[in-house]
């Protein structure tokens, strides 16, 4: 019965959560059915990826509305792969919550915060699980309010700025997007994803298909942060409070991402988008474009924070270079990044939320000595900064390496090239870090012990992750290569 | 009618569109960014509800009467939009307001330049 009713659960829950901690008002009961609802979807999610490894894609028809009447849920093999990485992410980030919102959120605004993350969860969950494409702009919705609010809970008054800006340009995206699967409702007279993929091609390229495709590429583009609509994204980060930093890095450019995939590889399909028209191009310009300039704006910032919102500005443009190449190796290498980028920065920004706890700010001044102040939390922060850097044996790597076979499956050497010598820049910014925390003397009277257990234990999980996904890959790439493998609809 | 005369909603659509737009893009002020953001979003009811109405097409009611049905689900799709829209505004609006009593400002170039101000100082 549960099992039956799963891919509802999995969004219910922490949808269900969010007015409850809302009527209650106490922060730890909030607290408590925050994480409580969090580890429910982790576990769904889980329970899930498992069914649809064993017996393929699940449709489940919302309120027993068979499809395309009424709304669908389906969970396939890519949609599973990001649930698990975005409600995992929720899990961890949940009891890590409890010190650091504790620290920087007066005491009245507690509440709010788990009720915020709940809703965001249930957003970005109901965006990857729906199989319905009106149904994902009402959860892009959900998600994005949420996330504005989290962003403006920021204790800094650029926040306020930050969340407004966000929240201008996130309405942009969203709307553009609502244009776009208004054209193709327009084509096609259908709103479901696969109905939508199955009558497209009688309306192949008409100037409203096209213009559809133009407009889901824009919207999209701007919630994933794609160079040259990032602008949002460096100040949102630097100012959101540490949990919500940690929380949207990893989890929401992501979903982004995945939405693209879906309309780009499901809806639209290969033949239009891949071969017909110019996108990989394009994409691939951006994306370079994405990865030298922001790392290179990363190197200059004086703030950690800001300097590795920078630098996820350049991991999404490796993931968009992956879509771009439209090889297996490529969209692999895409699907991997995604993954892989999601725990790295998850765990970097968890740990500098530790950081921020003890020294009341993450500038470079701040850092400095911070080996010998805070040696688990400094750890921690090189190990997952190898990971961004690509080194053999990190998760990093593994993606890094999928982008350059991928590279060279297409016969573009210079994307290769490309991939390899940004990396080291990224060896730059993340070297500004050891620089700082090992080479520093630290100032005297700087606050000095490690960050509570309970921020300490979620993050290292992250930074285990890191190392375990380096070198086990049996599950990251076996499940990004099945994603890859439906995608370009030769699917096992 | 001309292509154009019968296509009036869209021409209507694509303006309200633009005008928004711009607005969004143009103006300083932060409520007066809101208000152009909400009439970009408006313009987006009418692309989904003028194409389902047929002239002379009633309410989908089963009954021999009726033989010409406007589609329902535009209507009920742009029912959520509205909502999204308006908790939209007012979430943008409520952060303005927190946005004054922080800056003292709803200038764009003043909030700017104080937040460039205070940089400097620290």
């Amino acid at each position: 019965m549960i099992q039956e009713h799963l891919p509802a659960l999995q969004v219910v829950v922490p949808l269900a959560a969010a007015p409850l901690i809302v009527l209650l008002r106490h922060a730890g009961i909030a607290w408590a059915l925050a994480v409580a609802a969090s580890l429910c979807a982790f576990g769904a999610s889980l329970a899930l990826a498992l069914e649809v490894a064993r017996a393929g894609p699940i449709s489940y028809a919302m309120g027993n509305w068979p499809p395309p009447w009424g709304i669908e849920y389906r969970v396939d093999a890519l949609s599973a792969f990001v649930l698990v990485l975005v409600s995992a992410v929720g899990a961890l980030v949940a009891p890590y919550a409890r010190r650091s919102v504790a620290a920087e959120l007066p005491r009245e605004q507690h509440y709010l915060y788990y009720a915020v993350h709940c809703l965001c969860l249930a957003g970005l969950l109901g965006m990857t699980i729906t199989g319905d494409a009106f149904n994902l702009f009402v959860f892009m919705e959900i998600a994005s309010l949420s996330m504005y609010v989290l962003i403006a809970l920021g204790r800094d008054r650029r926040a306020l700025l930050a969340a407004y800006q966000y929240l201008i340009l996130g309405t942009i995206g969203a709307t553009f997007y609502v244009i776009g699967v208004g054209l193709l409702y327009l084509a096609t007279g259908t709103l479901n994803i696969a109905d939508l993929a199955a009558r497209l091609p009688e309306a192949q390229a008409t100037r409203a298909v096209l213009a559809a495709l133009a407009f889901i590429t824009v919207g999209v583009s701007l919630k994933l942060a794609l160079f040259p609509l990032h602008l949002w994204l460096p100040n949102a980060y630097a100012y959101a409070p540490s949990a919500a930093t940690a929380f949207l890095a990893a989890t929401a450019t992501k979903v982004s991402v995945y939405v693209l995939l879906r309309f780009y590889f499901t809806v639209f399909g290969a033949p239009l988008v891949v071969d017909a028209l110019p996108v990989p191009q394009i994409l691939i310009g951006l994306s370079a474009i994405a990865i030298v300039s922001a790392s290179l704006v990363a190197l200059w910032q004086t703030d950690f924070k800001r300097l590795l919102a920078y630098s996820s500005v350049a991991q999404i443009g490796y993931i968009t270079l992956g879509i771009g190449m439209a090889t297996r190796d490529g969209l692999t290498a895409a699907v991997v990044h995604l993954f892989n980028h999601g725990i790295t920065k998850g765990a970097l920004f968890l740990l500098v939320g530790g950081v921020a706890l003890r020294a009341g700010g993450v500038d470079f001044g701040r850092l400095r000595g911070l080996g010998r102040r805070m040696p688990l939390t400094s750890l921690g922060v090189t190990l997952a900064g190898l990971s961004l850097i690509g080194v053999p044996g990190t998760a990093g790597f593994v993606s890094k390496w999928y982008l350059v076979l991928g590279a060279l499956e297409a016969g573009q050497a210079w994307l290769a090239a490309l991939v390899v010598l940004t990396s080291l820049i990224a060896v730059a910014y993340v070297w500004r870090f050891v620089e700082a925390a090992y080479l520093s003397e630290p100032e005297p009277g700087a606050p000095s012990g490690e960050a509570p257990l309970s921020m300490l234990v979620p993050s290292w999980v992250l930074v285990g992750a890191c190392l375990w996904f380096g070198l086990d890959t049996s599950y990251t790439v076996e499940g990004a290569r099945r994603a890859a493998a439906l995608m370009l609809g030769n699917a096992p | 009618m001309s292509a154009f005369a019968s296509h009036y909603t869209y021409w209507i659509t694509v303006l309200l569109m633009a005008a928004g737009l711009f607005i969004v893009v143009a103006r300083g002020n932060l409520v007066k960014k809101l208000i152009g953001l909400s009439i970009f979003q408006t313009s987006v009811y009418l692309l989904y509800i003028a194409p389902g109405k047929l002239i002379g097409g009633t309410a989908p009611i089963l009954s021999a009467a009726f033989k010409v049905y406007s589609n329902p689900l535009p209507h009920v799709l742009i029912l959520t939009a509205i909502v999204v829209g308006i908790a939209t505004l007012a979430l943008g609006l409520a952060i303005v307001v927190r946005i004054r009593e922080a800056y003292g400002s709803i200038e764009e170039d003043e909030i700017v330049a104080a937040d460039r101000a205070s940089g400097d100082r620290a």
